[in-house]
């Protein structure tokens, strides 16, 4: 645990980085500080490993005074990760990633060793072992930056901004690993962003700050789209914070139409002839996958001749914000619902949607606490 | 080119024993000069205040002519060795300060705040991290002053027959031999490429983790700018 306890940072010019900031950074879990360029966001993090000495207030970890110990020591402690991965040129990877071990008096093969595991773990070819950083790429280089501050196994990982610089399909990729990662880790991160959206990806809590170092709001993504503190936070979200908070809303309890829904092999006049017919159905194989939309009367048992379904969703693992996305894609206005296995289990049009967003809104504000059902998922 | 290698007997040297003699007195100053500018530039890049007065003494020495230099030193340190390799070194000096600055200076910001945030401290940061990467600047500046310490022993010819194979110019003089004087220019030049080449080859083997392109272009605006600022141009 992090406790920033009424923490100020001013210059001698007199402009205030940061504002009397009080903030409780939970062991096991991704923080997120957030805000435009001048919040002092990057200047909070780099006072946690002290390369920035605050004019006031205390840091703690676990209780301790940070002051209360040698400054090296300390940053030994912690992992740190920066934009544009900052690695040093003139080291292989490995040894790159070995300098904390090294550094903490570990044998240059246990500190290898260490290494080459670590480079596994951040999905980066064992190959390269021996190669140097400018024969990688911007996102693989910020995989060894992420290897390198792991690689003493530290408690805490401050990460600067990290995934800044690299291009955003790179950059969905980077935060998926490290989602992948904290999960099996469970370290005390700190994550610096500008972005909102990156903030909302990765953090377990978010820490939206403003202008002149001052906290506007520290809550979980799903309360902050949900009930932003002020203005200043609502305008940061964006216009569409209503769509993204659809992603901590489950799919789970959304009802979905079975009677649309034909294996391929039916029998199609006696579907034409009903009085009910639906419009369109969705034909699907003979295992119960998706095959595509078909109008009944219409449509002559072809399977080239089917319209595509476009993707789907899956029940539980996904949110409603992608089954509303698949809805409005959907050629008939609905998504197709499948399980774990690709077999569907339904569709569900844009007003059936529509009606359980309401419903789990109704449901939340009932519960008013956040739960633990809550889905955690930008999929 | 009769008697070019027929060295005349009063030299007390062979000539290979002229071209190790020369060779001490022009390297043995540039690795002096090395050793010194190590840690200087460790304090102006500490102190960034320090770097300004710090260029401006060594400028004022770079100003002296060598032979005011030596003159003045023979008080103390007589026709020695010495006396030449004192402001060969300082030469030396002025000339690696500001590479070794400049080189530190041009590693990436990010890399210095890895380097701190992962407890690396001031000294080791220097030794292991900012000195390595500046090893292109560095050696930019040590071609120059290699090359530049090499002619300059042959003044020492001057006082005292300290000039190593400078002695070869003052004897071809005394003995009417011009192929001694050509000898030595020849043999001077050669060994200043020769030297300038394994210089070269000594940054390829420190830095194989520059892109190819970053080396071809490595040869550095030190070259360019030490050389318009050689001491001879002065005395």
């Amino acid at each position: 645990m992090i406790a920033i306890e009424d923490v100020s940072k001013r210059y001698a010019d007199g402009t205030v980085a940061v504002d009397r900031l009080s903030l409780q950074i939970p062991d096991h879990s991704i923080t997120v500080l957030v805000g435009p360029s001048g919040c002092g966001k990057t200047t909070t993090l780099r006072m946690i490993n002290r390369m920035v000495e605050p004019s006031s207030g205390t840091i703690r970890i676990n209780g301790e005074d940070i002051r209360s110990r040698p400054v090296n020591a300390l940053r030994r402690s912690m992992g740190y990760v920066i934009q544009n991965a900052g690695l040093f040129q003139h080291r292989t990877i490995l040894d790159n990633i070995a300098t904390v071990p090294r550094l903490l008096g570990w044998s240059k093969e246990r500190a290898r060793a260490r290494a080459a595991e670590l480079m596994e773990r951040v999905g980066l070819d064992p190959g390269m072992a021996r190669r140097y950083p400018y024969q990688l790429s911007g996102g693989q280089q910020q995989r060894v930056g992420v290897a390198r501050a792991l690689a003493s196994d530290p408690p805490i990982l401050l990460m600067d901004e990290p995934f800044s610089a690299v291009d955003p399909v790179v950059r969905r990729g980077l935060q998926e690993e490290l989602l992948r990662i904290q999960e099996e880790l469970g370290k005390a991160i700190v994550f610096v962003t500008h972005d909102m959206d990156e903030a909302i990806t990765v953090g377990d809590r978010v820490a939206v700050m403003r202008t002149g170092g001052k906290l506007a709001q520290f809550a979980s993504p799903d309360e902050l789209l949900s009930s932003p503190a002020d203005a200043f936070v609502e305008e940061f979200l964006g216009a569409d914070r209503g769509i993204r908070g659809l992603s901590f809303l489950s799919t789970r309890e959304l009802t979905l139409d079975r009677t649309a829904v034909f294996p391929v092999g039916a029998d199609w006049q006696e579907i034409a002839g009903r009085a009910d017919a639906p419009a369109q159905v969705l034909v699907t194989d003979a295992a119960g996958r998706p095959l595509g939309w078909a109008d009944p009367t219409a449509w002559g048992g072809e399977v080239e001749a089917l319209e595509p379904h476009g993707q789907t969703f899956e029940v539980g693992r996904d949110s409603l914000r992608v089954a509303l996305d698949r809805a409005v894609l959907s050629p008939t206005g609905r998504a197709v619902a499948v399980d774990g296995a690709g077999q569907v289990l339904g569709v569900a049009g844009q007003e059936t949607i529509a009606a359980a967003i309401r419903a789990a809104r109704r449901q939340r504000a009932a519960d008013s606490e956040p739960g633990p059902s809550q889905v955690k998922a930008a999929r | 080119m009769n008697g070019f290698f027929d060295i005349p007997s009063d030299l007390q040297h062979s000539y290979p024993g002229l071209i190790s003699w020369h060779m001490q007195e022009a390297l043995i100053p540039v690795l002096v000069g090395l050793l010194l500018a190590l840690p200087i530039g460790l304090l102006c890049v500490r102190f960034n205040w320090v770097y300004a007065p710090v260029l401006w003494v060594t400028t004022v020495l770079y100003a002296i002519p060598s032979l005011a230099f030596f003159v003045v030193l023979i008080d103390y340190t007589g026709l020695s060795r010495l006396t030449v390799m004192i402001p060969l070194s300082l030469y030396s000096l002025v000339i690696l300060v500001p590479s070794v600055v400049d080189g530190v200076r041009s590693v990436p910001e990010e890399t210095n705040a890895a380097a701190a945030a992962m407890g690396i401290g001031l000294v080791r940061r220097y030794f292991q991290v900012q000195l390595p990467i500046a090893v292109p600047a560095i050696t930019a500046g040590l071609r120059v002053a290699t090359a530049s310490s090499i002619s300059l022993v042959s003044v020492g010819a001057l006082i005292g027959n300290q000039g190593a194979l400078g002695n070869l110019l003052t004897t071809a003089m005394l003995y009417h031999r011009p192929v001694l004087a050509v000898n030595s220019v020849v043999t001077t030049a050669v060994l200043a490429v020769v030297v300038d080449a394994l210089l070269v080859l000594l940054r390829r083997v420190l830095t194989p983790w520059q892109p190819p392109s970053a080396r071809r272009a490595g040869r550095g605006r030190a070259t360019t700018a030490g050389a318009a600022r050689t001491p001879e141009s002065v005395s």
